[in-house]
């Protein structure tokens, strides 16, 4: 390639970085502007973008504040509902995936068109049915009301994923370790286990963003006692009802943002190769 | 294991067949024991829901009237064909599927091609495109309205010095249909353009680059080598990406319900079951129209696996 068309891809790839934070500054900046900055753009500089005094007022509300007995309680809905979900799910699609790619069974490919079909459904149209029963049995606005539906979410999203992963370990690896002596044991522990762990990881950050990015029935199906943050973002309302909640929302998006960024950070090589992985191999 | 190689020396013995059969048969149900309580519970918690919606379809009936539930057959879906409010959230939605899958399959593809060229920042790209991805929807959204809105925005007042004065500062953005919808599309587009180019790398990635070489020593166009070489070589992730994509977009409902609540006609076909069920308690309407949503998805899937052929189950796997 020549140095010219390098430096066009270099500037061309600076213009879709620029593209791609932009919207992620506006709302960290929005977040750290003071109620009074927020209406007033002689307070902000560069085109009312960002505010000329940064004021962590925002913060405060939604952690000591009066947003606070909202976003807080939502937050740890949000985490524990998110991980246990994806908990549950990387658990149980670990043995299957591990049956479809290791063991010959009739009925591997049902699992997996299976799986597929599932992740297309539309699932607000499990929101009706779900919002009904789990008022008739008590599950509507509870954490477990809000885990079982997200297993629709995490669960055949991790079959597929970690389906594909386990296709490209080198099984046969296992019975040469044991040839060389090692027990059945072992050879699991040092060798399949750590061939195996990048595809499970992988798939439980996949399947935790998704959780992670619920606003269907988390907004539907749960009130005040369950609620997660998307769905509390929404819900959100100012000091009073002619105060908009902006600063007090952008806020509370910050900070859910920040973890899937850390992530995203780190493992960006083996999410993206999760992501296709499963869905285009050629 | 020493059954196999000892089997696969010689001739099989009766007994050794039955033997064999044995195993295979140990292997089936080591199979299913391992792989089915992660099918059965898939099963539970997506089939349960749809089919007890298709029943609840049948019936008129409201949460706060248990009482007056009565069964009315297909009245529900009739009434819901029929309506305006159906049919100007279904005109909404396909606008923002076809708009958005344009978009995003030119830009996706352009974003595709950069990041497989790329020498310089290669790696930062890669990263920062996903982040899209992985933020939460709600997130994006608010993002995007709160930069739309007159007082607190950013929007106005760029296009107003980038047209040098042209563009009203107070343009209201969410006053109109089609403006909330461009707003609706554009952070749309931000979030999930990421998703697409990745899937299209990935396709790009298997395109023959000798093939390509050829078709530059040939005197082709950057045009024809895009159309005749590059595209038919990656259809598989092609087809894919777009199938993903439409689904997607079919089902929206935290972007405009976020941006608009559905004000000024921007309501989804998503929303519209939402309402029907959470704030009217219409049930049995509510259910009737998850069912179409779903079978409209399904018609979609179907025409995308039958008439394009794209294989999930084996273009997935080698």
């Amino acid at each position: 390639m020549s140095n010219r068309a390098k430096n066009g891809l270099g500037v061309v790839s600076i213009v879709i970085i620029i593209w791609t934070l932009i919207p992620l500054l506006w709302i960290v900046a929005t977040s750290l502007k003071s109620t009074a900055a927020l209406g007033d753009s002689s307070q902000n500089i560069l085109g009312n973008f960002w505010p000329k005094d940064i004021s962590w007022d925002n913060y405060k509300l939604i952690f000591s504040g009066g947003a606070s007995d909202l976003f807080v309680p939502a937050l740890w809905h949000s985490i524990i509902v998110c991980v246990v979900a994806t908990v549950i799910s990387v658990v149980l699609a670990t043995f299957c995936a591990y049956a479809i790619s290791r063991l010959d069974f009739p009925g591997k490919k049902l699992i997996l068109t299976t799986s597929l079909a599932v992740s297309f459904f539309p699932v607000i149209a499990m929101v009706t049915p779900l919002f009904n029963l789990w008022r008739q049995i008590g599950l509507f606005d509870t954490l477990p009301g809000l885990i079982i539906p997200y297993l629709t979410l995490t669960l055949p999203l991790s079959i597929w994923t970690l389906s594909a992963f386990f296709q490209q370990i080198p099984w046969e690896m296992e019975q040469a370790a044991q040839v060389d002596g090692a027990s059945s044991w072992q050879a699991f522990v040092k060798v399949i286990a750590p061939l195996a762990a990048p595809g499970v990881f992988t798939t439980a950050i996949i399947a935790f963003f998704t959780a992670w990015n619920d606003f269907v029935f988390s907004s539907n199906l749960t009130a005040q006692h369950a609620q997660t943050v998307p769905a509390a973002l929404s819900f959100f309302t100012g000091a009073s009802q002619f105060v908009q909640p902006t600063g007090a929302i952008c806020a509370a998006a910050v900070v859910v943002t920040i973890p899937v960024v850390i992530l995203v950070l780190f493992f960006q090589k083996r999410i993206v190769a999760g992501l296709t992985s499963g869905a285009v191999k050629g | 294991m020493t059954t196999v190689a000892e089997a696969a020396k010689g001739e099989l013995t009766p007994e050794e067949q039955a033997h064999l059969s044995d195993r295979a048969k140990g292997e089936r149900r080591l199979g299913w024991r391992l792989a089915g309580p992660a099918f059965i519970i898939m099963l539970l918690v997506t089939l349960y829901p749809i089919g007890y919606a298709v029943y609840l379809s049948l019936f008129n009936y409201r949460l706060t009237d248990p009482a007056g539930k009565k069964l009315v057959w297909l009245q529900n879906y009739a009434t819901a064909l029929t309506d305006s409010l159906f049919w100007q959230a279904f005109v909404t939605t396909l606008v923002i599927v076809i708009v958005t899958l344009i978009v995003e399959l030119i830009l996706g593809m352009a974003i595709a091609m950069v990041m497989h060229r790329v020498v310089w920042p290669r790696r930062t790209l890669r990263t920062i495109v996903l982040i899209p991805y992985a933020i939460v929807t709600v997130v994006s959204a608010f993002s995007w309205k709160y930069a739309a809105q007159i007082d607190t925005g950013f929007f106005n007042h760029w296009l107003h010095t980038l047209t040098f004065g042209g563009f009203s500062e107070t343009y209201n953005w969410f006053g109109g249909r089609w403006s909330s919808l461009a707003i609706i599309c554009l952070s749309e587009i931000w979030k999930t353009t990421p998703f697409m180019s990745l899937l299209l790398l990935a396709g790009l990635a298997q395109v023959d680059s000798a093939q390509e070489e050829a078709a530059k020593v040939d005197g082709a166009t950057w045009w024809q080598r895009l159309t005749r070489v590059i595209l038919p070589n990656m259809k598989a992730a092609l087809m894919v990406a777009l199938l993903f994509r439409t689904l997607d977009a079919v089902r929206i409902y935290d972007n405009p319900y976020v941006m608009t609540g559905g004000a000024n006609k921007t309501e989804t076909l998503s929303m519209l079951v939402g309402t029907e069920t959470v704030s009217r308690v219409e049930i049995g309407m509510g259910s009737a129209l998850a069912v179409i949503l779903f079978v409209i998805v399904l018609i979609i899937a179907f025409v995308f696996v039958k008439l394009f052929k794209v294989d999930l189950t084996t273009s997935g796997r080698s």
